[in-house]
């Protein structure tokens, strides 16, 4: 496939690896922020072909992992409501709540579709024009603008039976409040690729300034991992702190404004709470006043939902960047994603699931990538 | 794994309106499906574009990829190392 094979040859990876190898002179750790990084840097064992200075620190870039405990119990309780057709992406429907996942509140009677594309629920809610359609609208910054879009459209065409159930997240707030943290260790940042190719990076520019931190926008394929832990690397290693641009395939410095805009006109920025790390002030968007006839939470009265997280787990940890799933010692005995107990072990690109699922469990964590 | 911020590259093949909106047929290497194209400026029949959850995000730029790829080829030049083992 065209943009995709060219950047998944192994010869070029160990010539990326030896350009590493050659850069590096102390031990860094950098993280790469989107859980679609963390995915593939599993899948294809990347962290193991790096030389032991530098070690990569999974970051938070996971939607359905941070997606909070009382936002999916709030999820649960409208899709159970009598009328209610409750959409959702794939992924969400395993995400255990406090009382079970959507597949069992679909067991038990609920009407729980999976869709691929917002724009796919407007079909559903014009072809059933007695029930209510609502979608759970989560994602970062790279989803909201086709969340935004059938809300827009959903006004347009005058659809009145859609409405959101809004815990959208943005990934600066994220990263800042990493790097204030009094225990952050991370040194350099892969950014989101993707996330920026919607939202540009004039705004992780003053991040790095500030914060005297360097910052590679950085693709998904594993040449685009490596070239982007390269380009890390050199900047620790020279002492620069600036935003770089690896992706530039897909990313430009000002992002996607037309995608912009539809998100500055269907949402505003809010405080959002996420999931095992908790409230980071001006983290997300909720849906504008405007179109509060298709908020969810405002239409839907399901009472004050409170959602404390089980103790045992260090979820949050693993997405700040502070433990390695290897740390838990809940991880793949009591803790597997048929039974997760947290955020990073209940979507595939959760740090806990992706080594999961990679057979991590079974192998001891090498010593270099170990750290208590 | 939808929810993500994945965008896979796909090649716009055809191109249509629904709703007021520009849509488009877009091809993943013989796999084809429609994605709204209201986020990219002036959509082509043979264009790649990012798409995430059935809207395309950006444009892939042929000269930038060209540019990546041509660096990463330069490294023939480079000491070629065998991928090593893995640590253990």
């Amino acid at each position: 496939m065209k943009y995709v094979d060219e950047y998944r040859d192994h010869k070029v990876a160990g010539k990326l690896v030896a350009e590493i190898k050659r850069a590096v002179t102390r031990p860094w750790a950098i993280m790469e922020v989107c859980g679609g990084q963390t995915h593939s840097i599993v899948k294809y064992g990347l962290d193991y072909l790096l030389p032991k200075e530098v070690e990569l620190v999974h970051g938070p870039g996971c939607p359905v992992c941070v997606t909070p405990l009382d936002m999916i119990d709030r999820a649960h309780a409208i899709a159970r409501l009598p009328g209610v057709i409750f959409c959702s992406f794939g992924d969400m429907l395993r995400v255990p709540g406090s009382h079970g996942d959507l597949f069992q509140v679909k067991a038990g009677g609920a009407d729980v579709r999976i869709v691929y594309s917002p724009l796919d629920c407007l079909r559903i809610a014009a072809a059933n024009p007695t029930k209510k359609v609502v979608f759970f609208a989560i994602g970062f910054e790279t989803t909201a603008p086709a969340n935004a879009m059938a809300v827009w459209q959903a006004r347009a065409q005058g659809i009145r039976n859609f409405s959101v159930l809004v815990s959208h997240v943005m990934v600066p707030p994220a990263i800042s409040g990493i790097l204030q943290s009094p225990q952050n260790r991370v040194q350099g940042f892969l950014g989101p690729g993707h996330v920026c190719a919607v939202m540009g990076y004039r705004e992780y520019e003053s991040i790095a300034t500030r914060y005297q931190v360097p910052i590679v926008i950085t693709g998904f394929e594993p040449m685009d991992l490596l070239e982007g832990t390269l380009m890390v690397v050199r900047q620790l290693e020279q002492d620069r702190a600036e935003v770089e641009n690896q992706y530039a395939r897909a990313v430009d410095r000002d992002g996607n404004a037309c995608a912009r805009k539809m998100i500055s006109r269907i949402f505003n920025v809010c405080d959002r709470s996420w999931r095992g790390i908790g409230i980071i002030p001006k983290s997300g968007y909720r849906l504008n006043h405007d179109f509060r006839d298709h908020d969810a939470e405002r239409i839907f009265e399901v009472g004050n939902i409170y959602a404390p997280e089980p103790a045992a787990c260090i979820s949050g940890k693993v997405l700040k960047g502070l433990n390695k799933p290897h740390d838990c010692p809940a991880f793949g005995k009591e803790c597997t994603p048929q039974t997760p107990l947290g955020a990073t072990m209940v979507s595939a690109e959760g740090a806990c699931a992706a080594y999961y699922n990679y057979g991590r469990h079974l192998v001891a964590a090498p010593d270099a990538h170990t750290r208590s | 794994m939808i929810a993500m911020c994945l965008a896979i590259p796909g090649k716009v093949v055809e191109l249509h309106e629904k709703s007021c909106m520009r849509m488009g047929r877009i091809d993943y290497g013989g796999i084809s499906r429609e994605a709204c194209l209201e986020y990219i400026a002036d959509p082509q029949i043979g264009d790649y574009v990012m798409v995430h959850v059935g809207f395309a995000i950006s444009k892939v730029d042929e000269e930038e990829a060209a540019r990546t790829y041509q660096y990463l080829a330069e490294m023939d030049q480079l000491e070629e190392i065998s991928t090593p083992e893995p640590e253990t």
